[in-house]
Parts: structure tokens; C-alpha cells; sequence
């Protein structure tokens, strides 16, 4: 078994990344309930998008406590790859997996609205497949997605690559008219320093089929499989 | 029948529950004794105009429900139809007009919450939210903060449970100042044909309340708010309900894992008058009685009486009657959600409904003297200065010298301006089933994972038309939506209703209601589509006069294969345009009329049969590929749709034909059955023949392609203007 998508209360996007992984690539994949805690079936867990525990109090800052949340990270220390999308990011943060927070969209109002991703990194298992630069049309569905780093992690996040997808236009230019969120510095998604461990706003899970408006989400997903079928430890697919 | 004296205390009580006098007396001498407070309150809630439609219910049967698809009619929480041997879709509408008024933020979102309940009640999977609304004119400072307050309320709570809202209508005009329109309407998805009803089958089953505890929030909602005309909003804020849409999102998925096993009989949702009407609609529906004890319901506030929890509307409750024996595996599905269940009461065979508190029996009601409230037809007259308002000359009214500030001018007109703003607020996609967002197509287009099929949603409906000829305006609500249904290539297969009228106490409002039912149901028999569910919200007034009247009407189509699903937008540059129906535009009613001259006259009107025929046509071009894009020509007229054509793809147009109406009336009057379409010059004769065997009059208009929008020597604009008039139009009219 491959991949792992998990479900809190409130989750939404769950079924769309199942879909994705069963339906578009064929790849193993089950639901992990976020009281359960064993992770050693997995390649890549993923932290889906929705509302988990309604966002109440603050997004992500309840689901960070489910029983599930211990073992995404010992599974993250390992090495594994975990994925959060959304909501998913924002527990990623919550959690202090990834740095920084994720605070209400600059307009106060939610957006749902395709975005284009520039490419930052190519050097991670998320991105092994995109061409530094490459400028993605991916959609966002969010109201609260504005990205806040400390200028300390910042300048981290700045000198080790940890940016890896930036708002901007569809010629890759970093405007504030691209920024749909007010996000600093136009930042739509992050690794941690390992490089295993990816968070972003937008949903690749959306745009993995043409009939639905479009496939470039599939850049996102073509690069897990092949870094997963890559690693030397990896177990024989079920 | 002898009128009993009324005390002072037993007068208020009437009036909060919106009883009359008579009715008090008619409740007397069907139960042949004095009530308790308790029982004074479920009859109040159940004889409540929105639970006991009785001034509807008599003209709600003309209505066609019968059609080979249809598994499920009016009647149940929500409408069945078949559209595959392996899927049926389930649907409504709902209104939350009072509530919105008052709370615009939870109103709205409670309204989302109540639909969605009504339609996972049924075994079905939440797949699409579309909404309609109506405000004040935004000049309004009140009426901007309801507006801005509902938009809100429906993204707050349809984001949360992660159902894509993907499509709406909203219309302003001053009818509605203070009195705002609320619809929303929820769309299903069954798998099989295994629907669960709201019946509480078998003597000895026990009856579990599930999903959130009961408060003392919105006690009188179904009788004080959603039956009755409204002036002081102030002492009605405790009336509205407040959501919980994340309780909401865990509760469809513990409810339909449930659906899935075979531990009940039937599943309720706690909607209007809360357990009341549920209870009491479940044991009526399967021919039984219900004996509950209010001590076994779980609650949130101190000190609640009987009838404070009977009367509770607190949102995100469902009511199983589970099978025996069977509790404990229902238990489970629950605790796994973190959700209660807890039993309650049992089925009884005696057709009681009996409430207990303790133990000690305070209401015992044969259960369809509850359901049965009494029915009214009254003898509806046409307003007095209708015939005056119908029969205005508009033949002398000026032309306008600039036709193009006129196209601007409407462009930017909230009615018709893009509504982006308010669409991107709303998760659109979730679900991944969405091919053609809102905002793209005359009605949205989900495709049905592992077939090519899909269906697709429109809601619509005209007041003005309605308030100028209910009868006419009903068909044509019905017409138009099951048309814009047709432009993306399906075949209107069903409806939903929201009918939203004024004080039908009043004969003129009570006319206007029978008028346009009456008229509705004469679309849905030419166009052979069935009625499957409906709401009616009356008493909607501001000001003391009524809203326009506002049937609502939710279509839905069906679509052999997505991928020939059409667009409104142009498709490519150098294709011919040409407009497909009768040449009859006119003044009545039009949003041009309004705008431009002040005035709500004339008399609409609509050929059902000329409408079969355009649809008919309309759909064989799209399935036969012979069509690039389909707009159907509505708000504005002919000159609207072609720059909405445009400003969707950003291709131009130009065009000259020759009409014998005046300048105006040809771009801009209103006429039913006409659509725009734009297609290769190479499939011209093709489309001729096709339009000739159809019946249908087709003319070509011009070409698409450049970057300005030009029609004779009466319209010439550059795109980017008319662009930049309808992108912006909405904002700067909330600015």
C-alpha cells in the first residue's frame, strides 16, 4: 500500500485525492481515520482538505491533537513523505511540521477561484517532475490562506529552498494582483527543511482530468509516484 | 360551531403560534376536550402555514408529479428521480426568508443546513447547492447588509460540509427592501434505488434522536416567523436558528454509513417546528403512533419545559427509528462520529402522538389531526390596477439617442452585471465533478464518475414577469429554466419548486398564487417534466406590500455525454451567430423597460408550444456538435446576450440584421423561446435543415471574432468596455 489519505471530522477533500489516486493513477490507496495511529503500510500520507473540526478556534489547531497527528510525525521523521493540501497545511503548521501559519485571507472573504503556481523548486519529491519556473493552473478554495512566516523563518525558509510554489501570473511574474490572500511574499506552498514534508493552499486533487477544468495537478502527483517507485527501501506495491 | 372565550393569556398564546380564534375552536371540537400548553403548541406548530400548507396544499395539486423517473413525489423530505439504471437524483428546494431578514448570516446558512438535511434524510449523498435570492435595490444601506450577510451565511456553511455551490440567481428590486428571498436548493445523488423515508414503521421500534443536543433556539420558528407577516424584527432574533456546519458535515456522513446497513426503517430530519412535526409526520406517513418522553432528549440550556423542547428548532438533529434489536449497531456508527444517539421513545401501533415528560403523559394527539391541518381556498381577484398596468402604452415612449451607454448601462446592472463576486465565495468544485462552473454555462454541468453522463442544475424565476401575469410568469419560470437546462445540451427532466408569495389572506396575493401554479403547471405539462418537491413561504411583504410573486424554480437535465456540453461563451473567432425563435421581442416587463424608463408594465407572454420546439431544436444541435456555444436570451434582450457571449470568451462580435421593431425593443425587449447560439459556417446548412424540421425560425445576426462588439450603425463598442461594465457592475453597486 502506497498511499494514505487521512480523514479528521470535517474533512472534505479525502474523497477527491482517493478519486485521483484510485481512479486517474491506479495507485493503491486507503482512508486512514484519524483515531488510528499505525502508519507502517504507507509510502505517503496525505492531509487532505475541508474543515476539520469546523476550524473552530483556529484552522487546523484542534486536528493537530488527534491520535493520528503522533504518528504522521515519527512517519515524517522516517523520511516518508507526508502531504498536506489545504486544511492539510494549515494542520501541517498547526502541528510544527512546516513553519509559519496560515491566517485569514487579506480580503476577509473566502475564495474559490483557479490561481497560477510558479514553480520555485524542482528539488523535492513533490515537484522531481516540474521545470524550475514552470507555471501551474491549479484552483484554491480557502478563507484562510494567508501564508505568515517570522522574517527569521523566512530568511530560512528563503535560503534552503523551502519555497515551493509562489503565486503569480501565467507568465510567472510575482504580482499582488496574483496573490488571491495577501500571503507574504506571494507564498502558496512550503517543505521542511528534509524535504519530505510539503504543505499548500491550492488542490492539485482538483485539476487531474481535463473535463474538470484542467490537468495540471498531475505534475504534482506524476512526482510522488516516481520518487516513491524510486527509494531503495520501498516494499512491492500490494 | 360555537367560538370559546378566550382569555387575554390564551389570546398571546394564539398569536405567537399564529392560530386563529376559529382554528382554536376547530381543534377544540376534533379533540372534544380542553389542550394542554403542550399540545395548544404542537397544534400551533403543525397548523402553522409553513408546516400545514393550507393555503396551498389545494392548489399544490395541480401540479404534474407523475413521470416513469420518478420514484419519489411531493409529499417526503425530498423528490426521487431515476436517471440511470444504476443512479437517482434527489432534490429541493427551501426558503429562509423570515430568518434571513432578521439574521441575514444565519439565516442563510441555517436555510443551507436545513436543505442538505432534507436530502441526506433520504439516503443521498449531498453533490450540489444552488441558491436563489432577492434583495432591496443595493442604494439601500439595510439592504446591502442583508445581501452581503446571506452571501456570507451560504458560504460559511456550504465551504464547511463540502458540497460544491454551483449555481444561483439573484435579482434586486424594492419589493423586496427588508423582506429578502432566501431559496436554496440541494441536489442528491443515490446509488441503487434504496430511498429512506421519513416513516415510523413498526409497532415496538425504538425512535433515536441523533446529531445535537436541544436548546431553546428557535422556538416558534415555523409558526411566529415563517407563518406571518413581520414588522419589529427585534423581539424575533430569538426565533432564528444558529448552524453548525461542521456538526452538519459529520452528521451526512454518520447518517449515510447508516443509510448503507440495514439497522432502520426509516430517517427524519428536525426541520420547521423541530420534533414536532417530525415525530408527528413520521408516525402519520406510516399509518402508526409514536410515544416519546422529552426527559430522554439530550439538551443544552437549563430548565426547558415540554414544550420547549417539543417547539425547539435547533439545527443539525435527525430522528431514526431504528429496527429492535438493532440499537447497538446503530450506536456504534454514531459513537465512531462522536455524535449522540440516544433512544428516545418507541413506535406504537394506537396512531397516537404521545408526549410524555417523566413519564407523565402531557400531550396525547391522534396523529393526523396534527398532519391534517385544515385546507383554505379562497376565491383569489386580480388587483385592481392590474388591467391598467398591463394595458400602459409603451409604443410612445422615447428611444433612447445612445443605444451604446444603454448596452453599458445594463451590463453594469446589478440584475445583470457578473456575479463573481459572489460565485468565488462559493466552493465550486469540491467533489471534482464540476464541468461547467457557474458562470460559464446557462445552468451547471457535474458530470457522474465512471460515465460519460451527466446532469446539469438551473434554478430561475422572474417576479416582475410574475407580478405583471402570474399565469403567464409562472410558465415562463418554468420555460426559462428548463431552457437554460436545454442550452447545455440536456433534456430537462424534472423540478423543484419555491413558490414565495405575499399574505395569501389578502384575495389579490391569493389569486397571484393560484395564477401562477396554475401557470407553472401548464409549462411542466407542455414540456412533459414533473413536479418532484416544493417549498411555499407566504406572508412575504415589505412595507406592508407584498414581494413581487416569486416562484422559484430548480430544473434539472440530464446529458448523454459532458464532454458535448455547450457553453455560453463563443468558442472561436469567424463563427456564425445566428438567434433561434420567434421574433416577438417585447417591452413587458423587461429589465430595459426598468432601467432605462422607470417603469414595471405591459403583459409578458409565452407559446408553450413554440418553447417545446426550441428545446427540442436546441438540444439535437448540441448533441449532434453543430453548435460552438448557447446562450439563451433572457435579462436585456438579444443585444445582453450576445455581449455576454462575447465578455465570456473575449471575442468580439458583428452584426447587422434587419427587423421591423423599433430600434429599442429589437435589442433589448424580452421574449420567451429565443436562444443565441454561434456555430462553424461550414455546418450552416446543416443547422437550416435542422431548424426547418424543427419547426423553429432561425436568423443569422453576424460573426464572431475581433475585439469589439458591433451591431449596425446602432451599437459599436470596443470589448473592453463592455467588459469592464459587467465585471464591475455588482461591486460598485455594494461599493
Amino acid at each position: 500500500m502506497r498511499f494514505g489519505v487521512i480523514v479528521f471530522p470535517g474533512t472534505w477533500s479525502d474523497v477527491d485525492c482517493f478519486h485521483v489516486l484510485e481512479k486517474v493513477y491506479r495507485q493503491p490507496v486507503e482512508y486512514i481515520w484519524h483515531k488510528d495511529k499505525d502508519l507502517s503500510n504507507f509510502d505517503c500520507v496525505i492531509l487532505p482538505g475541508g474543515f476539520s473540526y469546523g476550524d473552530y478556534l483556529r484552522c487546523g489547531a484542534i486536528a493537530r491533537f488527534s491520535p493520528v497527528m503522533d504518528s504522521v510525525k515519527s512517519f515524517a521523521d522516517k523520511g516518508k513523505l507526508v502531504y498536506g493540501i489545504c486544511n492539510g497545511f494549515q494542520i501541517l503548521c498547526e502541528a510544527g511540521l512546516l513553519p509559519g501559519a496560515l491566517r485569514r485571507n487579506a480580503d476577509l472573504q473566502f475564495h474559490c477561484e483557479w490561481v497560477n503556481l510558479r514553480t520555485e523548486t524542482t528539488d523535492t519529491p513533490f515537484t522531481g517532475n516540474a521545470k524550475k519556473g514552470q507555471v501551474l493552473r491549479v484552483p484554491i478554495s480557502h478563507g484562510e490562506g494567508n501564508y505568515y512566516a517570522s522574517p527569521s523563518e523566512l530568511k530560512r525558509l528563503r535560503d534552503r529552498s523551502g519555497v515551493v510554489f509562489s503565486y503569480s501570473t501565467a507568465d510567472g511574474k510575482l504580482t499582488s494582483d496574483a496573490n488571491p490572500n495577501g500571503s507574504i511574499e506571494n507564498i502558496a506552498g512550503i517543505r521542511n527543511e528534509r524535504g519530505n514534508v510539503m504543505g499548500m493552499m491550492p488542490h492539485p486533487e482538483r485539476c487531474c482530468e481535463s473535463i474538470i477544468g484542467g490537468k495540471d495537478g498531475k505534475v504534482i502527483f506524476n512526482s510522488i509516484i516516481k520518487s516513491i517507485a524510486s527509494r531503495p527501501q520501498k516494499r512491492k506495491a500490494s | 360551531m360555537a367560538t370559546a372565550k378566550l382569555s387575554p393569556e390564551l389570546r398571546k398564546s394564539l398569536d405567537e403560534l399564529a392560530l386563529t380564534p376559529d382554528e382554536y375552536q376547530l381543534i377544540l371540537d376534533k379533540m372534544g376536550r380542553d389542550l394542554t400548553y403542550l399540545e395548544l403548541g404542537l397544534f400551533g406548530s403543525l397548523w402553522s402555514e409553513h408546516c400545514g400548507y393550507k393555503h396551498s396544499k389545494p392548489l399544490l395539486r395541480l401540479f404534474p408529479t407523475k413521470h416513469r423517473r420518478v420514484l419519489q413525489g411531493p409529499g417526503e423530505n425530498a423528490g426521487v428521480v431515476r436517471i440511470t439504471p444504476k443512479y437517482s437524483i434527489c432534490m429541493k428546494v427551501e426558503s429562509h426568508n423570515h430568518p434571513s431578514a432578521i439574521e441575514p448570516y444565519q439565516g442563510a446558512a441555517t436555510g443551507v443546513g436545513g436543505i442538505v438535511r432534507d436530502v441526506f434524510t433520504m439516503g443521498a449523498r449531498p453533490i450540489a447547492l444552488l441558491n436563489s435570492l432577492r434583495f432591496g435595490p443595493l442604494t439601500e444601506p439595510r439592504n446591502k447588509h442583508l445581501f452581503r450577510g446571506v452571501v456570507s451565511g451560504i458560504s460559511g456553511y456550504g465551504n464547511c460540509i463540502g458540497v460544491p455551490d454551483v449555481g444561483g440567481e439573484v435579482q434586486f428590486a424594492s419589493v423586496y427592501s427588508g423582506n429578502p428571498l432566501v431559496n436554496a436548493m440541494c441536489v442528491g445523488l443515490i446509488e441503487g434505488d434504496t430511498i429512506i423515508q421519513g416513516k415510523a414503521a413498526g409497532p415496538g421500534n425504538p425512535i433515536m434522536l441523533v446529531g445535537a443536543d436541544t436548546g431553546r433556539d428557535g422556538i416558534h420558528g415555523a409558526s411566529g416567523l415563517a407563518s406571518r407577516t413581520f414588522e419589529d424584527d427585534r423581539e424575533l432574533r430569538p426565533t432564528v436558528q444558529i448552524g453548525n456546519p461542521f456538526l452538519e458535515k459529520v452528521l451526512i456522513e454518520a447518517c449515510l454509513e447508516l443509510a448503507k446497513t440495514g439497522h432502520i426503517v426509516g430517517m427524519q430530519d428536525l426541520g420547521a417546528a423541530g420534533l414536532s412535526s417530525s415525530v408527528a409526520e413520521c408516525a402519520y406517513r406510516a399509518g402508526t403512533g409514536i410515544d416519546i418522553d422529552v426527559a430522554l432528549v439530550p439538551r443544552r440550556a437549563e430548565g426547558m419545559t415540554a414544550y420547549d423542547v417539543m417547539l425547539s428548532e435547533s439545527q443539525e438533529r435527525m430522528l431514526v427509528i431504528v429496527k429492535k434489536g438493532h440499537e447497538k449497531d446503530v450506536n456504534k456508527i454514531f459513537d465512531k462520529w462522536d455524535l449522540h444517539s440516544d433512544i428516545i421513545g418507541r413506535v406504537t401501533d394506537d396512531k397516537m402522538v404521545r408526549i410524555r415528560n417523566n413519564g407523565k403523559v402531557e400531550a396525547e394527539i391522534p396523529a393526523h389531526l396534527l398532519v391534517d391541518a385544515p385546507q383554505y381556498r379562497l376565491k383569489g381577484i386580480p388587483p385592481a390596477n392590474l388591467k391598467t398596468i398591463q394595458n400602459r402604452n409603451l409604443n410612445n415612449l422615447p428611444v433612447p439617442n445612445n443605444l451604446n451607454d444603454v448596452l453599458l448601462k445594463l451590463l453594469a446592472a446589478p440584475n445583470i452585471a457578473s456575479k463573481r463576486s459572489i460565485y468565488r465565495q462559493y466552493d465550486h468544485q469540491v467533489q471534482d465533478n464540476t464541468v461547467v462552473p457557474p458562470g460559464r454555462g446557462d445552468a451547471a454541468i457535474l458530470r457522474l464518475k465512471g460515465t460519460r453522463k451527466g446532469i446539469a442544475l438551473k434554478t430561475d424565476g422572474n417576479g416582475r414577469y410574475c407580478f405583471l401575469d402570474p399565469y403567464a410568469g409562472g410558465a415562463i419560470a418554468v420555460a426559462e429554466a428548463a431552457r437554460n437546462v436545454a442550452c447545455t445540451g440536456a433534456t430537462p427532466i424534472a423540478i423543484t419548486d419555491g413558490l414565495n408569495f405575499g399574505n395569501p389572506d389578502k384575495p389579490d396575493v391569493y389569486w397571484q398564487l393560484e395564477e401562477c401554479i396554475k401557470g407553472m403547471s401548464a409549462a411542466c405539462k407542455a414540456l412533459g417534466v414533473p413536479v418532484i418537491s416544493g417549498n411555499v413561504s407566504l406572508y412575504n411583504e415589505s412595507r406592508g406590500e407584498p414581494i413581487y410573486p416569486t416562484p422559484i424554480v430548480g430544473a434539472l437535465g440530464l446529458i448523454d455525454d459532458v464532454s458535448t456540453a455547450a457553453s455560453s461563451a463563443f468558442r472561436q473567432a469567424g463563427d456564425d451567430v445566428y438567434l433561434i425563435g420567434p421574433d416577438t421581442p417585447e417591452l413587458a416587463g423587461s429589465e430595459y423597460l426598468e432601467l432605462i424608463h422607470g417603469m414595471v408594465a405591459g403583459k409578458p407572454s409565452i407559446s408553450l408550444a413554440m418553447e417545446k420546439r426550441v428545446q427540442r431544436f436546441i438540444i439535437a444541435a448540441i448533441k449532434r456538435k453543430l453548435v460552438h456555444s448557447s446562450h439563451d436570451c433572457s435579462d436585456g434582450g438579444i443585444a445582453v446576450a450576445l455581449a455576454e457571449s462575447a465578455i465570456l470568451s473575449n471575442i468580439g462580435f458583428s452584426g447587422a440584421w434587419s427587423s421591423k421593431n423599433r430600434k429599442d425593443i429589437e435589442l433589448f425587449g424580452e421574449g420567451q423561446s429565443r436562444i443565441l447560439i454561434s456555430a462553424s459556417p461550414s455546418d450552416a446548412e446543416k443547422l437550416k435543415a435542422l431548424a426547418k424540421s424543427s419547426r423553429v425560425p432561425l436568423r443569422k445576426l453576424g460573426i464572431t471574432g475581433g475585439n469589439r462588439f458591433h451591431i449596425g450603425t446602432r451599437v459599436d463598442l470596443p470589448l473592453n468596455r463592455l467588459v469592464s461594465s459587467y465585471e464591475t457592475g455588482l461591486q460598485q453597486a455594494l461599493a
